[in-house]
């Protein structure tokens, strides 16, 4: 795989950063397993030598790693690493994609994600889910975020549907901004607000656990602030694991980070240490923005 | 882990910011030492000339104190650096600032021989100050090598020799007040070369900050006020 990193206008050089260089470097050739602490006191997910295949190619390899409650975790790595192949693991995403098996143990409160009894359904209502870009359903504010309520049957009338709907937007600090036309159309909310209602929407299942997918790789710095503002609130209620390309907002927003890279789980620890003192040779260069 | 790398990024313009930024601090901290040897010499020599080209060239002291801290200032708030690029940017601006310090203590070295030659007084005595200086110097330039290569063990070597500087203050405090003591009449001019040794003892303690500061470059561990011999792992 080849990903040629470009920087801005002012950066004119660009360097091919070749991904597959690192495969045989010193430094993960040597990869005796991940660096740090992966345990966590009060897991709230726990995975143990997860493999993830899509076909013959293996996408994650032995990654084991513990996700406390209320927590925020960000996953970082470079394009290709596993980092979403990884988040989407945990609520069964990947499912849906042809011929990717997943192995190992991964639990939701001491349950197995993977068992024949858990209705990925359900699973994916308590695991809710928020992407790269803002998918909202081209139906009407009120309606995208009454969908999941409604399949799920967690309103018995429709004032409490109304309730749901309220509080969810309250919750995505959206609500103010919407008020006045929750029956316009959801696609014509600018982007930032399209993915606060798309947060919203998965707020408003109750889910105990958010994976966020990129959430603000495509918003301007304000709604982006407006986005992170809102992980810090919403922490105290959630689990949260974001997969961020900024590492800023890595820093910002998260208590660990976890650095993948090749499909590998190089090393986890506090945010705070990973970003000022990293241990592992491949953190630093990623983010100091270095490679080989 | 090993020292942290300078060069490699996927920018090479960083790469070059980072080695300016460098370069730039070793050439402040070379003039720096000149500074502090001119400051020894021209009391020991009571050589006017010098102190005065000393005390006008503080002044390119604090211009590159400047200049280095507006280049980090830059490249925090354009690279957001992160690990050992934060660290190092982090080492930056607080060796600087002890390295301006010190030229502030050599420059009052200066000004204490200009003093001595209004008075028309001859700073032969100033000799007792020679061994104090080559201590302090030599401290100086080993915390500046270690900042420049990087390296742990021979900041940690430095920092040890700051307690032999500490040793030689006080032995010549004891002397100055036994000579003030014994001959009252010794009182002003000893207490000149008290102040003199109090200078260079200062500079002594920054050049060991700035050791201190190349241990948290490398290793990313503060030991500051802690002494390096309680730090675990060193």
């Amino acid at each position: 795989m080849n990903i040629t990193v470009t920087e801005t206008a002012e950066d004119s050089a660009t360097v091919p950063f070749d991904l597959k260089k690192h495969e045989t470097s010193q430094s993960l050739k040597n990869f005796a397993g991940t660096i740090g602490e992966i345990n966590v006191d009060d897991p709230k997910i726990s995975t143990r030598n997860v493999d993830v295949y899509y076909g013959e190619k293996q996408a994650i390899f032995d990654a084991s790693l513990d996700i406390g409650r209320n927590e925020v975790i960000a996953l970082i790595g470079p394009s290709g690493c596993g980092k979403s192949t990884y988040l989407r693991a945990l609520n069964r995403m990947n499912d849906t994609i042809a011929g990717c098996r997943v192995s190992g143990n991964l639990t939701l409160d001491g349950e197995d994600i993977y068992a024949k009894s858990m209705d990925p359904v359900l699973l994916r209502a308590r695991v809710g889910m928020v992407f790269q870009k803002p998918n909202p359903f081209p139906k009407s504010i009120y309606d995208n975020i009454a969908y999941g309520p409604r399949i799920h049957g967690l309103a018995r009338n429709n004032a409490e549907l109304d309730e749901i709907v309220e509080t969810s937007l309250k919750r995505a600090g959206l609500f103010d901004e919407v008020r006045d036309r929750l029956e316009s159309p959801g696609t014509g909310l600018s982007g930032g607000q399209q993915q606060r209602l798309c947060i919203a929407r998965t707020i408003a299942v109750s889910p105990e656990v958010i994976l966020m997918d990129e959430p603000a790789s495509a918003l301007d710095p304000i709604a982006t602030a407006v986005i992170e503002e809102l992980i810090d609130e919403l922490r105290e209620n959630y689990t949260i694991a974001i997969v961020t390309h900024s590492m800023q907002q890595a820093a910002r927003v998260s208590r660990r980070t976890a650095y993948f890279h090749l499909g590998k789980l190089i090393e986890v620890g506090e945010t705070s240490q990973i970003f000022t003192n990293p241990r592992h040779e491949l953190t630093e260069n990623y983010i100091t923005g270095k490679f080989g | 882990m090993t020292e942290p790398q300078i060069t490699g990024h996927i920018s090479k313009r960083f790469d070059l910011e980072l080695e300016d930024i460098r370069n730039k601090v070793l050439s402040m901290g070379g003039l720096v030492e000149n500074q502090v040897a001119n400051g020894v010499k021209c009391l020991v020599d009571s050589d006017s000339e010098r102190a005065r080209k000393l005390i006008a060239d503080d002044h390119e002291v604090n211009r590159m104190e400047v200049e280095i801290d507006e280049e980090c200032v830059q490249i925090l708030a354009r690279r957001q650096p992160a690990a050992g690029d934060l660290r190092l940017i982090v080492a930056v601006i607080k060796t600087i600032t002890d390295l301006e310090r010190i030229g502030d203590q050599a420059e009052k070295l200066g000004r204490i021989q200009l003093e001595l030659e209004q008075q028309e007084i001859s700073s032969s005595t100033y000799i007792k100050l020679e061994h104090l200086g080559e201590l302090v110097g030599k401290i100086l330039h080993s915390a500046l090598d270690a900042f420049a290569r990087m390296n742990v063990d021979d900041a940690m070597a430095t920092m040890e020799l700051d307690l032999r500087v500490n040793d030689e203050y006080d032995s010549l405090m004891r002397e100055m007040i036994t000579h003030m003591m014994e001959d009252p009449r010794t009182i002003r001019s000893s207490l000149r070369i008290s102040w003199c040794a109090r200078a260079l003892e200062r500079i002594g303690d920054h050049a060991k900050n700035i050791c201190e500061y190349v241990v948290f470059l490398v290793q990313g561990k503060d030991v500051r006020h802690i002494g390096p011999k309680d730090q675990p792992g060193l």
